[in-house]
């Protein structure tokens, strides 16, 4: 008897960690493009949308490689970032900052729509089934397990872009601090279009991943969207680490608590943690006590 | 005097509007326009003192939800059911907001984790389908199949636009009592610079906490009110993130910053959306929002004040 319940807490508590790897790369992006250009993308889970579609007409219909397709919608979401940073937040960028959150929820509702009025609302999916690995008695989703080490190969790649480069640097320090880099000689502008390069990126490499575990419709979005911002909140936003520790503290409890109840409650017990983490820690999980 | 005649005139128009001009559909638009615009109403009183809030579609769901279920389940009527469901999104509004004022969270920060708040209403209904009916959406039963003041339930438009339009004027009313009272100047001084108005002996927690109370719970009163209009309720319509973006952007639209801008916003989207619908038929699923969103962006741009905000704005500095 205890023997089965727990080999059911360790599958969750496992599952749970794959989860978080992917969760952690949601809010890295987000995590980066508000670091840096102090902006939150609330349309971020809209651009992986786009994404996700890229990889099902590459894949299915143009039957690219599923590598190739990859790297094609990576780009592509990049390019996307970069728009949105010219078109939307550029202009804005002198404005309270509440109006760039308002104008990236435009572009939310903008997106949503335009793949209901150019794809339709039909769920579809790469038809690709990737085995259940059968580990020590427990289930693991291969989709999952992959998308936790794209996941963190892709962290490690940033983590080495910012440390090691003087782009990079440069990259880090505006996000210490913006009024000062311009005087040392750092554009600031081509360092928001890197950084918001990056960020789409990353939302590309995210939907590469989740179209293994997700159906595609114009509103998956809303699925993984709002639990992005959260985490990023909890983690403090802009803060990287705590980002990535949130990610799989939020991961575990979705996990765990879909164990025992329905997995929407999983999600309400989830934000409700939140709320009293945000008692405890307002300025996130990481913050010095100022 | 001879100033408040149009005023005059225009009330008894809009009174006197339905025993003229009969016809159910224009109607109902026009009752819908004055439900959304009361609740668009009830998010920029704070909204307009830089409390940018995304939690109120939680509100609005909990409003709904509370009242319908209460009617259903226990049959109590929505006359005393509203006044709990009211209570109930008060409650809401002080866990997630006194310990945001308390440490101070603003801004992004506050957006976002009053997001939080409309995800989990939107989540909790879906969980409790059972009860709630979840994703499908729910109906308060009819009493005896029709009309009743006991049930608030009326048949006939005519009824309806009556209550939409004094709930709306009444919504009108709090707005211009907080722009003439006390509170306006705390929460200005507030927005301006936190440290100075509490240095000033701004109770800051208190005033903020203030204002969010009487925006929650007049949005909670509008999803109840919406309720019992529509006598049908699902999470995407009255709770989650989109209804709170929603609420966010008719404001904007109309131009956050004058009394009659929220409801400028709500006779704008809600006349395009049904414009598109009857045009494009079924074909036009989508089209509504993707031009909503773009002039979102526009406005956020190009009009940060709104279009009637920017129209008196214009007309103002001619005279």
């Amino acid at each position: 008897m205890f023997g089965m319940f727990d080999i059911y807490l360790l599958e969750a508590l496992l599952s749970g960690l794959l989860l978080g790897g992917v969760f952690a790369l949601l809010a890295l992006g987000l995590n980066l493009v508000f670091g840096v250009i102090d902006v939150v993308w609330i349309c971020y889970a809209e651009l992986i949308m786009l994404g996700m579609y890229g990889m099902y007409f590459l894949y299915v219909t143009y039957h690219l490689p599923f590598l190739l397709a990859a790297l094609i919608c990576i780009g592509g979401v990049g390019v996307l970032g970069v728009a949105l940073h010219l078109l939307v937040i550029q202009p804005l960028l002198g404005t309270a900052p509440i109006n760039q959150l308002l104008a990236t929820g435009g572009v939310l509702f903008f997106l949503q729509s335009a793949a209901t009025v150019l794809f339709g609302i039909d769920f579809r999916n790469l038809g690709i089934r990737l085995p259940v690995l059968d580990f020590a008695g427990m289930y693991i989703s291969y989709a999952r397990l992959l998308a936790f080490a794209a996941a963190l190969a892709g962290m490690v790649a940033l983590y080495l872009f910012l440390a090691r480069s003087y782009t990079g640097a440069a990259i880090r320090a505006i996000a210490q601090d913006r009024q000062i880099m311009p005087l040392m000689g750092v554009d600031t502008r081509r360092i928001y279009l890197i950084t918001s390069l990056i960020g789409g990126a990353l939302a590309g490499l995210a939907s590469c991943l989740l179209v293994l575990q997700y159906d595609v419709q114009p509103f998956v979005g809303l699925t993984f969207g709002p639990i992005t911002f959260l985490i990023c909140v909890l983690g403090g936003l802009g803060n990287m680490l705590g980002g990535f520790l949130a990610a799989f503290l939020f991961a575990e409890i979705i996990s765990v608590s879909g164990l025992y109840l329905d997995q929407e409650w999983g999600y309400v017990f989830g934000f409700a943690v939140f709320v009293v983490l945000m008692f405890i820690r307002p300025q996130g999980l990481l913050a010095r006590r100022s | 005097m001879t100033r408040a005649v149009p005023w005059i005139a225009g009330a008894a128009a809009l009174l006197l509007l339905p025993f003229v001009y009969r016809e159910a559909y224009p109607l109902h638009i026009i009752v819908l326009i004055l439900i959304w615009s009361f609740a668009y109403t009830s998010w920029s009183i704070m909204g307009c003192f830089g409390l940018t809030s995304l939690g109120h579609g939680g509100f609005m769901g909990i409003g709904a939800y509370v009242t319908a279920l209460l009617w259903n389940y226990l049959h109590v009527s929505p006359w005393l059911g509203i006044w709990v469901a009211m209570l109930a999104a008060a409650a809401a509004a002080v866990l997630v907001g006194y310990p945001c004022f308390r440490m101070r969270i603003t801004g992004h920060y506050f957006a976002l984790l009053t997001l939080a708040l409309s995800a989990i209403v939107l989540q909790v209904v879906t969980a409790t389908r059972d009860i709630t009916g979840g994703s499908l959406g729910y109906t308060p039963e009819r009493y005896h199949g029709g009309s009743s003041l006991y049930a608030v339930q009326f048949i006939d438009k005519e009824t309806w636009y009556l209550i939409a339009l004094g709930v709306w004027a009444g919504g009108l009313a709090i707005r211009y009592a907080v722009g003439r009272s006390m509170l306006r100047y705390a929460l200005e001084a507030i927005a301006e610079d936190e440290d100075a108005a509490s240095a000033a002996g701004v109770h800051v927690t208190r005033e903020k906490l203030k204002i969010t109370l009487l925006s929650a719970m007049m949005t909670a009163f509008a999803g109840a009110l919406y309720c019992q209009y529509q006598m049908f309720i699902s999470p995407d319509t009255v709770s989650g993130v989109s209804v709170s973006l929603q609420m966010v952007f008719a404001a904007v639209v109309g131009g956050l910053y004058v009394p009659l801008g929220p409801t400028v916003g709500a006779a704008i989207t809600i006349l395009m959306a049904e414009t598109l619908r009857i045009s494009f038929g079924t074909g036009a699923v989508g089209w509504d929002n993707l031009v909503y969103g773009t002039l979102l962006v526009l406005f956020i741009i190009f009009l940060p004040q709104g279009l009637l905000g920017s129209v008196q704005e214009r007309l103002s500095a001619r005279r």
